[in-house]
């Protein structure tokens, strides 16, 4: 663990490691509603707030669909905002979640990743945000409890930037993230307020009165999509550039929108998003060692789609093997594959997807061994099925 | 590509509003019986897009926003708004 003297050395989980960075971030107005595995977190912000140690405005909301409703008005307003949820409680905020997405309005939340009912359940999955990807969000997929405490800091930076102004949604798993606990170096207030400035906007003002979510005509319809579009577009920069700033003030990187994981000699490669990449990672290695020749992607930012990255990274490699821990209803496999798929189209590189960790299943090192083994053999030309259910082929 | 909003994102100043003459949704209009009018106010205050207006002939209804609500009529204590069929 690297820490320097401008950082403290802590033991948190995950949901504690999203109430240091919000208690860092210099907020105005946090709203929340809990629910499993985020409630910690709103206890955690609570407590903070009762010690004296939050200045922010906290909302303790009637349901999630009016704190995302309460976080809307207040960044229009011009605050700096932050709110929280998971599962059903992300589906019954969809309302004003997608509001927020069109709106363009800079506010960070975070996604503790659970599955849906039914079936009854309360256990990992990324089921739940892969229902929203598309309402104009930017979605960050954390590995581990440092990467979504330094993931919200470069959050508020990337939203606020007058050439994105995209709220972020920080993605972690719920229970392998939101409740793990492991040393994490919280940087100082002072360090994070100066990589964290104030930067003007278009907000809800009199002098000149100052209208949002204005009525447009048709073609002021297609300009507010296409510049969003576009935003998206440039977003795609800013990321990879915030991830070198932050590297230059606290010392750590994830790699922008990807991060490659001894890939460059490989001739297979993984690609995995969220908590289970760190498992990946051992295999990648155990399997190496064993002459497989494996690499690893971590997809990092999930909207905007990292294309190019993904494209320069995969285009020499003799197959691949998604995980995914989500099924996209209506297509044959998960969402990762099928935008993985749509990104490598042209390069003629088969593709195998492994749907896993749905309802808390653990992706555990002997699954992605046979995911390596699998993949491996696609690359040597083996039949494969274009999709695989982990969890059924253990039984 | 020619843009034609100034903000990023779905903003505006209030000039913005005037640019969409919403009279135009209206098929039927009020009309004001200005002998009946007890000047009590109350369509100016109910109306949801402020097209009364009590500088002129009070009550005079401003119908290049007039939506043809009819709320104006409903709330009119002394029925001296009536709301007319536009042809």
């Amino acid at each position: 663990m690297e820490t320097n003297e401008k950082s403290e050395l802590m033991v948190c989980d995950g949901n504690m490691a999203c109430a240091q960075a919000v208690l860092l971030s210099d907020l105005d107005v946090i709203a929340i509603y809990p629910i499993t595995p985020q409630s910690t977190l709103v206890e955690d912000i609570c407590k903070f707030k009762a010690e004296g140690l939050l200045d922010a405005e906290i909302l303790e909301a009637e349901g999630e669909i009016s704190a995302m409703g309460a976080v809307m008005g207040a960044s229009a307003a011009g605050g700096r905002t932050f709110t929280s949820t998971s599962s059903m409680g992300l589906n019954f905020m969809f309302d004003t979640y997608q509001m927020v997405g069109l709106s363009r309005l800079p506010v960070v939340m975070v996604n503790a990743n659970r599955e849906l009912s039914p079936p009854a359940n309360v256990a990992a999955s990324q089921q739940d945000i892969m229902g929203v990807i598309e309402a104009g969000w930017i979605h960050i997929h954390a590995e581990n409890c440092q990467e979504i405490l330094d993931s919200i800091i470069m959050a508020y930076r990337l939203a606020e930037d007058p050439d994105v102004l995209i709220p972020v949604t920080i993605c972690y798993d719920g229970f392998y993230l939101s409740y793990l606990r492991e040393p994490i170096a919280v940087p100082s207030r002072e360090l994070v307020r100066e990589f964290l400035p104030r930067r003007p906007r278009t907000v809800l003002g009199f002098n000149p009165p100052t209208l949002s979510c204005i009525l447009a005509t048709d073609s002021e319809a297609a300009e507010l999509r296409y510049r969003h579009q576009a935003a998206f577009e440039r977003a795609k920069d800013k990321i990879e550039k915030i991830d070198d700033d932050f590297r230059l003030t606290f010392g750590r990187s994830y790699g922008g929108l990807i991060e490659e994981y001894r890939l460059e000699d490989a001739d297979i490669a993984l690609v995995t998003m969220g908590s289970h990449t760190g498992t990946a990672r051992v295999v990648v290695d155990k399997k190496r060692e064993q002459g497989i020749k494996v690499g690893l992607i971590k997809i990092r930012v999930f909207r905007p789609f990292p294309q190019e990255r993904l494209v320069e990274a995969l285009r020499n490699k003799k197959a691949i093997g998604v995980i995914d821990r989500s099924v996209a209803f209506g297509w044959r496999g998960g969402h990762l594959y099928r935008e993985l798929r749509t990104a490598l189209y042209g390069l003629n590189i088969p593709i195998a997807d492994f749907i896993g960790g749905l309802a808390g299943h653990d992706i555990s090192i002997p699954l992605i061994e046979k995911v390596v083994d699998i993949t491996h053999g696609v690359s040597k030309g083996m039949p494969f099925d274009e999709v695989t259910w982990l969890a059924m082929e253990e039984q | 590509m020619k843009f034609r909003l100034k903000h990023e994102g779905p903003w505006a100043e209030i000039e913005k509003t005037l640019d969409m003459p919403t009279g135009k949704w209206r098929y039927r209009r009020p009309v004001v019986k200005f002998n009946k009018c007890s000047q009590c106010g109350w369509c100016y205050l109910y109306c949801p897009t402020g097209s009364v207006s009590v500088e002129r002939d009070p009550f005079y209804i401003d119908l290049v926003y007039c939506k043809g609500c009819g709320i104006c009529a409903s709330v009119c204590p002394v029925d001296a708004i009536m709301m007319v069929e536009e042809v």
